[in-house]
Order: C-alpha cells, then sequence, then structure tokens
C-alpha cells in the first residue's frame, strides 16, 4: 500500500524550514484572499452560486457527447478548426505539424495544466522549437528545469533570492533580487518573445459551447498577447472542460477567481471564438481548438466518481488541505497536487501506480468545503481506498495489513474475547490506572504501527478499560 | 419515567480515556437521564473502513447496529464515530438493504455528546464550574460533517470560572486521521506540531474538543513536546464542579 | 477524423447514449441583475477599480474627457483606437495621439512604442470594476495590451450592474466578435514571493474615465 511513498523526500520537504514557511504562508494568504471575498455579507448567493455550478458540471458531462459536436460545429462557423486528440502524443503531432507547415520557428505559451499534463512543451522541445512559457511563475520553472508547485501559483516555493540566481544563470542578466524589478526583466525578455512568435499555445479554463468560444482567465496580460499577436492560436484543453452556454460564464468566473485569488474577476477574461474576423486589426489570422480525451472518457464512464471532471482547476484544496501545506506540490507523483491529485491521479495514472496516495489523507473534509463546484473529495479517496484494498487483495499484496484487519474484525465482534484482550494490553503495559502515557515500547512492542506513533508522540498506555471501571461504579450504587 | 440513554464510549475511549465516558455518564445523569451502558460494545467500524477495508467494516458495523437496536438514545462523545454511524453507514450498507434499513432507523437516535445535550436535552447550562483558561479545538468530522462549531462553545461559555481563549486555525485539522497518523507519521506529526504552536499562543491550560482520538494525537505531542498544557474532552469539563 | 470518432464513441459509451441524441436542456442560466441607480453604478465602479489600483474619473461632458486626457498624456506618444466616442470627445486631435495606420504591422509598431493606448470600452461594469471591450476593426486588441498606460473613455449610459447584465444585454459574445475582453483593473503577478507587482506583460495603469451624458448632467 505504501509503494512509492517518497518518504525520504517528505522528510527533506518537512524538515526545511524555509520551504515550509514559503508553502505554509503562501497558501494561508491565498486562504484568507478567499475568505474574504466569499464571506455571507460580500456574497450572500455564494452556497446558490456553487449549487448552480455543479448542477451545470453535472448536466454538461451526462450530455457530453452533445456539447462537444455543438462546440466544433460552432468553432468551424466562425472559421475555426477542433482537432481531436486520444492522448499527448497526437496533440504534441498536431503542433508540430502545424509548425512545420507554417515555417514556425518561436511558439510562445501562456499557462496550461492540460499542456504540463501531457508534456507539450517538452515534446516540441525535443524537436527544435523554441518554446517559451510567458506566465511568470511559469517562466521561472521554465528557466529553473523543474515542474510547477502549484495549479495556480507555479512557483510558490521560489525565493526571490531564488529567482535571481535564476535569472542570472539563466538569461545572464546582473543579479536582482526586488521582485518588482524581477518582473521588468521578465517584461523585457518575454515582450520579445511575444512579437516574434509564430504560434501561441494556450490552454482553456472554458469552452462554451453555444459560442464555440474559448475562455481564458489571468492577471498578468500574458494570455492576451499570446492569443493577440501571434498569426496562430492553439488552444488545448481537455474535453471536460465544456459549459452549455456563454451565460454559464456569469456563475462560474465569479467563482474562479474568488476560489482561486480571492478575485471577484481575475485582470483579463479573454472569450475568444475563432480567429479575427474582417476588417479586424489583430487577433490570429488561425484558430485551432485540440480536445484532449487523454483519460477523461475513462472517468467519465463511473458515474459516481466522474464528478473529479467538474474541477475547474482553481486550487482552492491545495492552500486548504492541511498535508499539501506540509508536503508541497512536488511529492505528488503527478501535476495535479494537493487533494485533487490524489483523486484525479489514481483515476487518469492507473490504480495501482501510487496506491499510497489517496491514503495520504486526514480525511479533515477543508477541501470538500471550499471546492467550488462541491466535488465530494473526502468521499471519493475513501471510495478508491476500497477500491485499491481490494485490487490488492485480488493481487495478493498487501498481505499483514489485511490479515490485520481480518483480526481485528473478529476481535471487534466478540466482546468478550476483546475485553480478554484489552485486559491484557493493560498487564503488558503495566500501568494500574488509566491515563499514563508512554514515551517508548520495549523490543518487540516498538515496530509497525506502534513505533510510527511513538517515533513523534507519546501513546497513551492502555490501563483500567471504561467497561471495567463502569461495573465498579455499577456495583458502587447498587450498594 | 425518565428518558434512558445508553452509551456508545467508542474504542479508544473504553480503552485509554475511560474518564471521559465516566464524565459523560455524570452530566447525563445531572440532567436526570437513566444511563445504559450496553457490555456487548466495541467499535463502530470507522477504522476499517477508513483504510479501505469495507468487509471487515461491514461485519464490526453489523454488530454495533444489533447491539444498539433497541436504544432510545445513543450518545457519543465523538464526532467522527456519531458521523459514521449516521452518515457512512449509508455508504457502507449500499448493497446490503437489510442492514441499511436498520442502520436509517437506528441513525435519528444517534447523538454526538454536545448536540444531545443542545438539541435533545436543551439545556446550556449544565452546572459546570472549572477555573482555568481553555481553548477549544474544532474536531474535523464533528466540524464539517456534523455542523458542530458554536454549539460546544455555547457550552463552554456557561461554565463557571472558564475562560475561552480562539486559538488561531482552530478549524484546521490536528493530524490524526486514523491509520493516516500511523501510516504517514511525519506528516501527521507536522500537523500537530502546528496545532501545538497554535495553543501554546493561547496561554490556555486546557485544549478541549469532543472527539478523544483528536485528544489523543494533540496530548501525545504535548507531551512529547514538554508542554504542561494539557487535554480534556468537553465532557471532562462539563462534568467538574 | 479516426481519433475524433474514437473519443466520441468512448464518451457515448460512458455515458451509454446512442449516436445523434440530443441534449437535454440544461438547467435555466442564473443570472441575476440587480436594480441600482447611475449613481449606485457609478459609486461602485469607481471603489472597485480604485480598490485594484486603478483611477476612476467621471466627467461632465465629452471637451472635459478630452481635457483630462491632454492632462495626462502632456503630448507623450499615445496611439488611440477608432472608437467612435473617442472621435466624439476630440481625443484624436491632441497633440501626440495616433489613429491611423496603413497595416496592422503598423499599428502594432506603434503600440510597442507608445507610452499610452487609448481605447473606447462597449461596457464598464459596476460591481468589479471591469471594462467590456469587443475586438473589431475600431478597436484592436493591442491597444488596450501593450502600452504601459491604458485609457479608456465610455458614456455612463455604458456602466452596467455587472457580469450579469451584459451576458444577459450579449447572451452569445461570439455572435458580435471574435474577442469579448473584460479588463479588470491593471495587469498585475504575485508569482514572486506573491508580492503584488503591476504591470507584467499588460498595462501597469489604467484610466477609466466615465462622461456623463444629457439626462445624468448636473
Amino acid at each position: 500500500m505504501m509503494t512509492g511513498y517518497p518518504r525520504e523526500q517528505i522528510r527533506r520537504t518537512l524538515a526545511d524550514p524555509r520551504l515550509q514557511e514559503a508553502i505554509y504562508s503562501a497558501t494561508g494568504r491565498l486562504m484568507e484572499h478567499r475568505r474574504q471575498v466569499v464571506a455571507p455579507e460580500v456574497l450572500p448567493d455564494y452556497q446558490e452560486l456553487r449549487e448552480q455550478a455543479r448542477r451545470i458540471k453535472e448536466h454538461t458531462l451526462e450530455n457530453l457527447d452533445a456539447y462537444l459536436e455543438q462546440f466544433e460545429a460552432q468553432v468551424r462557423a466562425r472559421g475555426g478548426e477542433v482537432i481531436w486528440a486520444k492522448d499527448g502524443p497526437e496533440v504534441a503531432d498536431f503542433v508540430l505539424d502545424l509548425a512545420r507547415r507554417s515555417n514556425a520557428r518561436l511558439l510562445v505559451k501562456s499557462k496550461s495544466m492540460t499542456t504540463e499534463e501531457i508534456g507539450l512543451r517538452e515534446r516540441l522541445e525535443a524537436q527544435h522549437f523554441e518554446v517559451v512559457e510567458t506566465d511568470l511563475g511559469e517562466y521561472i520553472i521554465q528557466l529553473a528545469q523543474e515542474r510547477p508547485y502549484h495549479i495556480v501559483a507555479p512557483a510558490l516555493h521560489k525565493t526571490r533570492e531564488e529567482v535571481g540566481e535564476i535569472f542570472s544563470q539563466r538569461l545572464g542578466v546582473p543579479r536582482e533580487n526586488v521582485p518588482e524589478r524581477q518582473t521588468r526583466i521578465a517584461r523585457t525578455v518575454l515582450r520579445q518573445k511575444f512579437l516574434t512568435a509564430d504560434i501561441g499555445i494556450t490552454g482553456a479554463n472554458f469552452l462554451v459551447a453555444d459560442s464555440g468560444a474559448v475562455v481564458l482567465v489571468e492577471n498578468e496580460g500574458n494570455a492576451r498577447l499570446t492569443t493577440s499577436a501571434p498569426r496562430i492560436h492553439v488552444a488545448v484543453a481537455g474535453i471536460e472542460k465544456l459549459i452549455p452556454r456563454a451565460q454559464d460564464l456569469a456563475v462560474f468566473l465569479k467563482l474562479l477567481g474568488r476560489s482561486a485569488t480571492g478575485q471577484p474577476l481575475t485582470v483579463y477574461t479573454s472569450i475568444l471564438s475563432g480567429p479575427r474576423r474582417q476588417g479586424e486589426w489583430d487577433g490570429p489570422e488561425q484558430f485551432y481548438v485540440v480536445l484532449l480525451d487523454g483519460g477523461r472518457s475513462r472517468v467519465l464512464a463511473d458515474r459516481d466518481k466522474r464528478q473529479t471532471l467538474y474541477c475547474i482547476r482553481c486550487g482552492a484544496c491545495l492552500n486548504h488541505c492541511p498535508v499539501y501545506r506540509r508536503i508541497g506540490g512536488h511529492n505528488y507523483p503527478w501535476i495535479y497536487s494537493g487533494p485533487i491529485g490524489k483523486i484525479a491521479s489514481p483515476q487518469f495514472q492507473g490504480l495501482t501506480e501510487d496506491p499510497w496516495l489517496p491514503f495520504a489523507s486526514s480525511l479533515c473534509g477543508a477541501c470538500a468545503e471550499v471546492c467550488p463546484v462541491k466535488i465530494e473529495i473526502p468521499r471519493l479517496l475513501l471510495e478508491l481506498r476500497a477500491e485499491i484494498v481490494k485490487t490488492q487483495a485480488r493481487e495478493g499484496q498487501n498481505r499483514w495489513e489485511r490479515l490485520g484487519f481480518r483480526l481485528w474484525s473478529w476481535v471487534m465482534t466478540r466482546p468478550r474475547l476483546y475485553e480478554a484482550l484489552s485486559l491484557a494490553a493493560g498487564l503488558l503495559a503495566g500501568e494500574g490506572s488509566d491515563q499514563g502515557w508512554l514515551r517508548q515500547l520495549p523490543g518487540l512492542l516498538n515496530a509497525g504501527p506502534l513505533r510510527a506513533w511513538l517515533d513523534y508522540r507519546d501513546l497513551p498506555a492502555p490501563g483500567r478499560s471504561f467497561r471495567a471501571l463502569w461495573r465498579q461504579r455499577t456495583a458502587r450504587v447498587r450498594e | 419515567m425518565p428518558a434512558r440513554v445508553a452509551l456508545f464510549v467508542t474504542c479508544i475511549v473504553d480503552q485509554f480515556f475511560p474518564r471521559v465516558g465516566l464524565a459523560m455518564a455524570e452530566v447525563l445523569e445531572r440532567l436526570g437521564y437513566r444511563v445504559d451502558f450496553p457490555e456487548a460494545q466495541t467499535c463502530c467500524g470507522q477504522p476499517a473502513f477508513n483504510t479501505g477495508y469495507r468487509e471487515e467494516a461491514r461485519h464490526v458495523a453489523r454488530h454495533f447496529l444489533s447491539v444498539f437496536r433497541d436504544a432510545e438514545y445513543v450518545v457519543v462523545p465523538s464526532g467522527s464515530c456519531t458521523s459514521m454511524i449516521t452518515r457512512h453507514y449509508e455508504e457502507l450498507f449500499r448493497k446490503d438493504p437489510e442492514a441499511l434499513e436498520q442502520a436509517r432507523r437506528l441513525a435519528p437516535r444517534v447523538w454526538e455528546f454536545s448536540q444531545f445535550l443542545l438539541e435533545v436535552a436543551g439545556v446550556e447550562d449544565v452546572g459546570a464550574r472549572l477555573p482555568a483558561v481553555v481553548t477549544y479545538h474544532d474536531s474535523c468530522h464533528a466540524l464539517r460533517e456534523l455542523g458542530i462549531r458554536e454549539g460546544p462553545r455555547r457550552l463552554l461559555a456557561k461554565v463557571r470560572g472558564l475562560e475561552l481563549r480562539e486559538m488561531p486555525a482552530s478549524q484546521e485539522c490536528c493530524g490524526f486521521g486514523g491509520t493516516f497518523s500511523v501510516k504517514f507519521p511525519e506528516i501527521s506529526a507536522s500537523m500537530v506540531r502546528t496545532k501545538v504552536e497554535a495553543i501554546h499562543q493561547t496561554g490556555a491550560q486546557y485544549v478541549v474538543s469532543v472527539d478523544a482520538s483528536c485528544l489523543m494525537q494533540i496530548q501525545g505531542a504535548l507531551n512529547r513536546a514538554g508542554s504542561p498544557v494539557r487535554t480534556l474532552h468537553l465532557a471532562e469539563v462539563l462534568a467538574s464542579r | 477524423m479516426i481519433s475524433r470518432d474514437h473519443i466520441l464513441n468512448k464518451v457515448r459509451t460512458a455515458l451509454g447514449h446512442a449516436v445523434g441524441r440530443t441534449a437535454a436542456a440544461p438547467p435555466p442560466a442564473r443570472l441575476c441583475v440587480p436594480a441600482w441607480t447611475v449613481e449606485e453604478r457609478w459609486q461602485r465602479f469607481a471603489s472597485a477599480l480604485e480598490k485594484l489600483g486603478g483611477n476612476a474619473v467621471r466627467v461632465s461632458e465629452p471637451a472635459e474627457a478630452q481635457r483630462y486626457v491632454a492632462g495626462l498624456t502632456c503630448g507623450r506618444a499615445a496611439v488611440a483606437s477608432r472608437s467612435l466616442f473617442l472621435e466624439v470627445c476630440g481625443i484624436h486631435q491632441l497633440a501626440g495621439v495616433r489613429r491611423d495606420f496603413r497595416d496592422p504591422g503598423e499599428l502594432r509598431a506603434a503600440c510597442a512604442e507608445a507610452e499610452f493606448g487609448i481605447t473606447g470600452a462597449d461596457y464598464a461594469l459596476a460591481d468589479t470594476g471591469s471594462l467590456a471591450v469587443f475586438a473589431s476593426p475600431e478597436e484592436a486588441r493591442l491597444i488596450s495590451l501593450l502600452p504601459p498606460v491604458h485609457i479608456a473613455l465610455l458614456p455612463i449610459s455604458r456602466l452596467l450592474t455587472g457580469l450579469d447584465e451584459l451576458l444577459s444585454l450579449v447572451p452569445n459574445p461570439a455572435e458580435r466578435s471574435s474577442a469579448l475582453i473584460l479588463i479588470t483593473g491593471p495587469s498585475r503577478t504575485a508569482d514572486i514571493e506573491q508580492i503584488l507587482v503591476r504591470g507584467v506583460h499588460g498595462p501597469g495603469e489604467i484610466h477609466v474615465i466615465v462622461v456623463d451624458d444629457r439626462e445624468t448632467r448636473s
């Protein structure tokens, strides 16, 4: 069950005070920002908005085939093209072919989890195309040759000193540690890239079926530049990104900005449908939307866990997750980290690929409380745990734990045996009364779960059980 | 004829914190209830359920249902176990109509201790007295699955001599999480460290919660850190005078 | 084509749908338009935009708008859109303001050099302090994007309550333009240690000049 759990790596993260402070305070601030803008006195209909968002996502997925076709027809009607891709390689093949056909050399990208998911940039770079990330955080991550730390804040773990180091090493600029000046450096470098790029690649926050529109939200202006300056715009989006109507944006945009960064609306929202039209001065001459399956249709087949696909990538569950807030983004096996990663990874990557993942939660439920589309993350975690246990039983893995729970249930349904064992434990611990605490256990007992507990905490010593004391008490009362 | 209340003390209280059970009985008796302790009780099945062992959990949950079938009220010193019984049995017995029916019939009679006091007994002041500074930890399942937030604070406010000081992020998990605490001890310990710091910031002498399992985690960490702060279950506070 | 059919088939199988099935009706759209007076709208707009670090100005007539813009640009290089409302306000007559370009390349080069980009706005949204701009032959996208300062002018009659009202007036933006852009304050980032920096890729400064019309002029 713990196969693949990167315990040493996680211990290193936990033992790094600088990193711990960075993660905890950054997520803490995002929590506070969100809290302020969803408070009842500011947004009295917050709960109704969540309910509506969930209903719309549910409805859209239930009718996804029809909405996909409607979307495709609408994009075509406005002069755009829709490309369907089963997986990452198919997306890359299309973009590579397009780049070659149009003699493109430089591609600019705005932040997109979907392209991260399929490693699109790496695939294009492997074919010697220059691909530049333009979101500041994502640009830092590209230069550092890492992967994003957080769905919304990719460089959340980097200090300004580290950014200064990365910029001076990779860009050959003088060392600069003030975020404002660092931003200027990135602006200058990237401005040139925007103005000379041939193709702009984006993701999509939403695909609107009735308009054939790609909707992008951002704060920096890099997505606007990516979709306005180059002559070709390619949007890569998972098939679950559909919503039925442009009017539904009223609900989703309000929830997305608030949940992600505590903004009632992000600075820029682009609702893009097709290439530039007659008489327009700028905007792409060619407009492509790549619809990626990448395992989504498989997830869709499970009526219950399908809700994983409702996710709008706001990152609120990460910010509120006490586990994410300790171990950060790089200790998760896939690009989607935090609570949503814990339910998405097993479904996309395979149930037993990282079997520990759905177990790495205290089931505190903070994620579900803040999810803008009300994904029941803790319940799905429990569901996935049960599926993993079942699969492992079939494959003969994890024998000791299974035996342990079988014994446990056998004892727990035999009250006399249960009592006898608890008495024995009390005697073994050598405690005459209740509520003593143990710091360590002798020899053989200091193993397994007991040791795991005692490595970090004292353990209450089993003493006289409640039932023993209760009997004494009733006897006294009778006298 | 006073109402009868059956205690389900939970396995953790039975084994490790018997005083919590006694305190709960005392408060209920003081309010005029006749308190029973069905001796065949063991556990609600949550440890297995939360670890993915549904069959084993069902086994134990059926035992629970048979023990408490005829109880007028079942009162539990744990939000987590209460929620297991009143909410998760529904999921657990999805494919067992007979047990499901039993679980549904029992659920409305199963109460977490503080909710029982406020909503069934209808009291806020149980006549307790504890001259001390305390802080309250919101246990996750009580808070998010049962909506228990203000109730325990209202009960504490009526305790004579008691001063309640809120800790920062009282709603953040203590890191217990059942088997999570021993499968991922380093993460669990890191979570409780933050909790311990928050508790210390208040200068409180006691940390109070409605779940003995959270208190086991918090006390275990407090002891290890050499802290003089003690944990108390809400029932223990309300029983003191 | 192969992948298209493959994916659609997998989706249909997952949902248990037959080919050619039409979608069930979606839940009714949820649009709530509050009944705010012009004054309320203006106050909310100004306070929302100012909270974001933008500047909201209300003037009583086009000539005053012209004077205000002149005070901002002081003759420095500015690119103006071909918006009719800018014409009404006489923006094009100001020194340093350039409007006419031979081709898109020239427009882009001018935007990259200019200190100010001056545009109209189809609407403004009071509750969020946003501008709504449709790309069109009158409104190029880059004017509000490349220069470090964005100045936008609109008549107060175009000041809506919020996004819900915009989407009830324009239920399908794609029918009107290839791009509807909502602009809510200056470009910003908090990607380095969550320290707020304005003017990343877009303008770091935004001025919105709302011009009274006959009914609202006092």
